[in-house]
């Protein structure tokens, strides 16, 4: 058997595999952020002073570093509407399902390295912000957060390129991303090598798009004036054309 | 009795770590426009103390009294406990604090360090700020330097911008503990003439320093710490005179 570069180029425009490849994209990003969100609330859980705070926090961090992601997607899928009826409804799609399940997961990663980027920061940092009067939440805002962010970017990139390529796994749940999309063709066809080639063509694409945003992201976060010149003036160039 | 209070005092301060005071029983009063060195070996409790009386720690025993009104501590249920981290917030503002180690915020322009306290104190209008900010770089030498960032500065420009960030809401009290420390030996002078003119400027101010030259010319009070505890106190002629006590004379014979 030979590879066919019409079915392959067929595949890569079509529209099943764009949709695919969108559901993939916007579950990636919405997995991510809310588990930056969440792991953030977490990782001061797990400094919390309060004693059962900071267990709970650990005990979360702890389950779900060691269960399989495929194993809590199953489990989301088909245990959770037998034990919650309500789960049982049309609205819980395998797209809530995945979403779900891989924040769940998500978070406890995030939160370990937003604990350990705080943990990054000089104490004299915080020392000097109380010193100044800033309240806790106002010190976190704008003095500890900031710092925690560049040194958070690298990890939390590569988190996303592999929650990208994780959403895969939410086919087994029958999300009609891409590998689902290009399942199905081959089933059909059995011609495997087009159109997995094609699914994977979409993931060498996306993922090569994030690693330039992740590298634009750390070169903003240099702390220079040349830098913070640079960037002013893309911002208010941008805003410029936006008022034209 | 309010205009006869003193501006800050300590009174019977203690400052437990793991059960071991390393302040104990300290009172101390400061008066507006006087100039307070401390020196002492290293591990004397001098941060301790200045942290206190930042109210950046929690004392264990006696008391702080700014201005005659009792700080970091509130009366709950007639009796007295530690204030909340919100609470203690718009009483240290009145308090400027220099670090040691410079601490600016590394991320932010120098303009921005000077700023943060008064946004966050909605002290004035951004444009406002922004002259506070270049008016008080000036004092401290570094016109021009507003929109550098900390990384891009020498060790004695850092601690400058430092001073002048503690200086943004316009303290009563500035205290530097070991200000010129962690600086190179050709910059500590620059430092040290910022505090000189500070001074002059009838700023009251406590230095925890190594500097002798500058306990002994700006200063008008000497203290020695040992232990946890104020050994001596005295103007600086006589704490630097010969004829004092063995244990300062030990001391000095030390740093010098
Ligand atoms: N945050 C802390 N936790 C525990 N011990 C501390 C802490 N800060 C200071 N100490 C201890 O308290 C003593 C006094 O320290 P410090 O006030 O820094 O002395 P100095 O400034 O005179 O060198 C030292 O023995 C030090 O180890
Ligand atoms: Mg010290």
């Amino acid at each position: 058997m030979s590879f066919d570069p019409s079915l392959y180029f067929e595949a890569l425009f079509s529209k099943s595999y764009l949709k695919g490849a969108v559901t993939a994209i916007t579950l990636a990003v919405l997995v991510q952020v809310a588990a930056v969100i969440l792991g953030f609330f977490l990782a001061l859980g797990r400094e919390s002073k309060n004693t059962l705070v900071r267990g709970l926090s650990a005990a979360y961090v702890w389950l779900f570093r060691a269960v399989p992601a495929l194993l809590i997607l199953i489990l989301i899928w088909n245990a959770l509407p037998q034990l919650l009826p309500v789960m049982k409804e049309a609205w819980f799609s395998p797209y809530i399902a995945a979403f779900l399940g891989l924040t769940l997961l998500e978070t406890a990663l995030m939160a370990e390295i937003i604990r350990s980027a705080l943990a990054s920061i000089p104490s004299g940092q915080l020392l000097a912000a109380r010193a100044l009067g800033l309240k806790p939440w106002s010190a976190i805002w704008h003095v500890q957060i900031p710092q925690m962010i560049r040194v958070a970017i690298p990890p939390t990139g590569n988190q996303f390129i592999n929650m990208v390529k994780m959403t895969s796994l939410a086919s087994v749940i029958s999300l009609q991303e891409l590998l689902y999309t290009a399942a199905q063709d081959v089933s059909r066809t059995f011609s495997y090598a087009e159109y997995y080639s094609a699914a994977a063509t979409y993931y060498l694409v996306l993922v090569s798009l994030f690693m330039v945003a992740q590298s634009w992201a750390e070169r903003k976060y240099s702390w220079d004036s040349s830098t913070s010149k640079r960037l002013s003036r893309v911002s208010r160039g941008r805003k410029e054309t936006q008022n034209a | 009795m309010h205009e006869t209070a003193p501006l800050l005092q300590a009174t019977n301060v203690t400052k437990k770590y793991h059960g071991e005071a390393v302040v104990k029983n300290i009172s101390f009063e400061t008066n507006t426009g006087q100039v307070t060195a401390i020196l002492g070996p290293s591990g004397s409790g001098k941060s301790t103390f200045l942290r206190a009386l930042a109210l950046l720690e929690p004392i264990d025993g006696g008391e702080i009294r700014f201005e005659g009104q009792l700080v970091g501590q509130i009366q709950k249920r007639g009796r007295r406990v530690n204030a909340s981290e919100r609470q203690l917030a718009s009483h240290r503002a009145a308090i400027g604090m220099v670090f040691q180690s410079f601490n600016l915020f590394p991320h932010m322009s120098v303009e921005q360090n000077i700023t943060l306290a008064l946004k966050v104190h909605r002290r004035g209008t951004t444009s406002e700020n922004r002259h506070t900010a270049d008016s008080i770089l000036q004092k401290v030498g570094l016109s021009g330097f507003s929109t550098k960032f900390p990384s891009e500065l020498s060790g004695g420009q850092q601690q400058r911008v430092a001073i002048a960030r503690a200086l943004a809401l316009g303290p009563k009290i500035m205290l530097f503990d070991e200000p010129t420390s962690a600086l190179d030996p050709e910059l500590v002078r620059e430092v040290l003439k910022v505090m000189e003119s500070l001074a002059e400027q009838g700023m009251t101010m406590i230095v925890v320093t190594h500097e002798v030259g500058f306990a002994k010319n700006v200063a008008s009070r000497a203290i020695l710490f040992d232990r946890g505890e104020i050994v001596e106190d005295l103007p600086p002629e006589q704490f630097f005179s010969p004829g004092n006590s063995e244990r300062t004379r030990t001391f000095l014979e030390h740093v010098l």
